[in-house]
């Protein structure tokens, strides 16, 4: 989950969460979860005065063929600044849909191949935010690489 | 390290560049010793297919010796030294497309896939040196080039077969190939090709090699035509006589059996005022391909035929012939190559003598050269019909 700065558990079913936001700035919020099944269900919602006030739900489900497994996530939330906050968000390729697409191809890419897939032009890997503005097609130079993903 | 870029609409540039590096553990750094030219490079060249960026290298059919290779890469799969050949899809080899074989639609090597999906539906395969709707991967007209997923793709070269026998099956031997294998040939069948470019000719080759009993070579270019005639295809010059006509003869009034078109969105025939139509739409971006060929292959096919498409789409078309295609009961058959699953039996073909890719070489030139090989290919000079670059 590229977007997540850091989580933190502070208790048996509660964490501290942080995530960058468009602007530069992060969102905080404390969470809590509410219905858990192992392998199947995992559920939270976000507790006390948050950032951006949310709840949501992965779910685990076997897939048709028997075989694969399916990633369900069903996310609300509440963006500061109403249908104008999501609009600029989503221009800057941070509103959580966006977000949340790019985690779970990631997590695809993770699960399958054992890493997330790099390109010369986007060395970041799947990321909405700079799926336009991209760094030529060519291999990093040492600064560049130094720089890391971010380059 | 030296490398052709893409310079902006119509103009590619040797430039230095910094030399690749592993980027994932799968990678391997190749110091490539042949790549070459392909037709769909001149769809980037000449501004049609979107998200090329200045300084993007170019290039998706190379070869060369492993130089470097990634942790996680098996020794027994690849290692320092190896002679390989690398297909032009990046595939992952674990998704759902590639287990099914569909390594051009390979569901996690495309790190743009937003891109491809708006465009497409869904995504498709990271390809290399073809633009950043493909991935933005670094491509192979360069001394070295990084290859992602080393231990999927790359086919090693053990024999001592020369680079320009094995070159081909990065990606127009294998693309030809599967044109003629969608056809499903069976040894009666009449084959025609439109476009006899270097894709045309092996699927001319191929669609023999599978049993067609007649295959005809449909182009402009009295030379591309004559190379068709030398191996065995019969040609017909759509700027001398009417495709459709033609056709008719020489199948007793049918329509040839299985049609390919090996064109794609660049077709410069056609009559006239639907030449223009193409055109102009194509201009004001209302339409972006010319699909003359591939209406021209669904009006000329027999009722019940299959017109198997390996010339590059991009985007939309206009007049396609649904009327015919339905009521006709024709088959629709396309892809970007799976080029994985026919490099190795396509290497026993060629060691086996029945395809001799070399056939349609007719210039080598060193890398720094590579802006007159785009010329001499893309203005048809010089009886150009493939270019190999030596870096």
């Amino acid at each position: 989950m590229a977007h997540l700065e850091a989580v933190r558990a502070t208790g048996d079913r509660t964490s501290h969460w942080s995530a960058s936001a468009p602007f530069g700035k992060n969102v905080e919020w404390d969470a809590e979860i509410v219905d858990e099944a192992p392998g199947e269900k995992i559920a939270w919602r976000s507790t006390g005065d948050a950032d951006v006030p949310n709840t949501g739900a992965v779910r685990f489900v076997p897939a048709p063929d028997g075989v694969s497994t399916e990633v369900h996530v069903v996310l609300t939330y509440d963006i500061p600044g109403g249908s104008v906050g999501k609009a600029v968000a989503k221009y800057l390729g941070e509103e959580p849909h966006q977000q949340l697409d790019d985690d779970l191809r990631r997590l695809k890419q993770v699960l399958e191949t054992g890493e997330v897939v790099r390109s010369d032009g986007a060395p970041w890997g799947k990321k909405a935010r700079k799926e336009f503005p991209q760094r030529p097609a060519q291999p990093l130079s040492d600064a560049e690489l130094e720089k890391g993903a971010d380059a | 390290m030296r490398a052709n870029t893409w310079a902006g609409r119509n103009k590619v540039k040797v430039r230095d560049v910094p030399d690749p590096k592993i980027l994932n553990k799968r990678d391997a750094i190749v110091r490539i010793t042949s790549t070459a030219i392909c037709g769909s490079d001149l769809h980037l060249v000449n501004g049609y297919v979107p998200t090329m960026q200045d300084g993007d290298v170019m290039g998706h059919e190379f070869m060369g010796e492993v130089i470097e290779v990634g942790s996680a890469v098996p020794a027994e799969k690849l290692r320092v030294g190896d002679r390989v050949v690398v297909p032009f899809p990046i595939a992952c080899g674990a998704c759902g497309a590639c287990t099914a074989q569909l390594y051009s639609c390979c569901e996690n090597s495309n790190p743009n896939a937003g891109i491809a999906e708006k465009m497409f539906g869904h995504p498709v395969a990271g390809i290399f040196g073809y633009s950043h709707l493909t991935g933005g991967f670094a491509g192979g007209q360069a001394q070295y080039a990084r290859v992602p997923f080393a231990d999927v793709g790359p086919l090693k070269i053990e024999s001592d077969l020369t680079d320009e026998q094995v070159l081909f099956l990065s990606d127009i031997l294998p693309t030809g190939y599967m044109g003629a294998e969608m056809c499903d040939i069976q040894s009666s069948d009449v084959v025609a090709v439109w476009g006899a470019g270097p894709v045309g000719q092996f699927a001319m080759d191929s669609a023999r090699v599978l049993g067609a009993a007649k295959v005809i070579a449909i182009d402009k270019e009295p030379y591309r035509l004559q190379m068709a005639e030398r191996a065995g295809h019969i040609p017909v010059n759509f700027e001398e006589v009417d495709v459709r006509s033609r056709l008719l003869e020489l199948t007793g009034g049918r329509g040839p059996d299985k049609c390919i078109d090996a064109v794609g969105l660049e077709a410069t025939h056609g009559s006239a005022h639907i030449a223009a139509y193409d055109h102009l739409k194509q201009a004001v971006r209302s339409e972006s391909d010319r699909p003359h060929a591939l209406r021209q292959a669904i009006m000329s096919c027999r009722s019940g035929g299959v017109v198997s498409v390996i010339g590059v789409y991009g985007g939309l078309v206009d007049k396609f012939p649904a009327g015919a295609w339905m009521n006709r009961s024709l088959t629709l058959r396309t892809g970007q190559c799976h080029v994985q699953r026919y490099m190795k039996p396509l290497l026993q073909r060629i060691e086996r003598g029945e395809i001799d890719p070399t056939r349609i070489i007719t210039h080598t030139l060193p890398l720094d050269d590579a802006s007159r090989g785009f010329d001499i290919f893309k203005n048809k000079q010089e009886d150009c019909e493939k270019v190999v670059l030596k870096p």
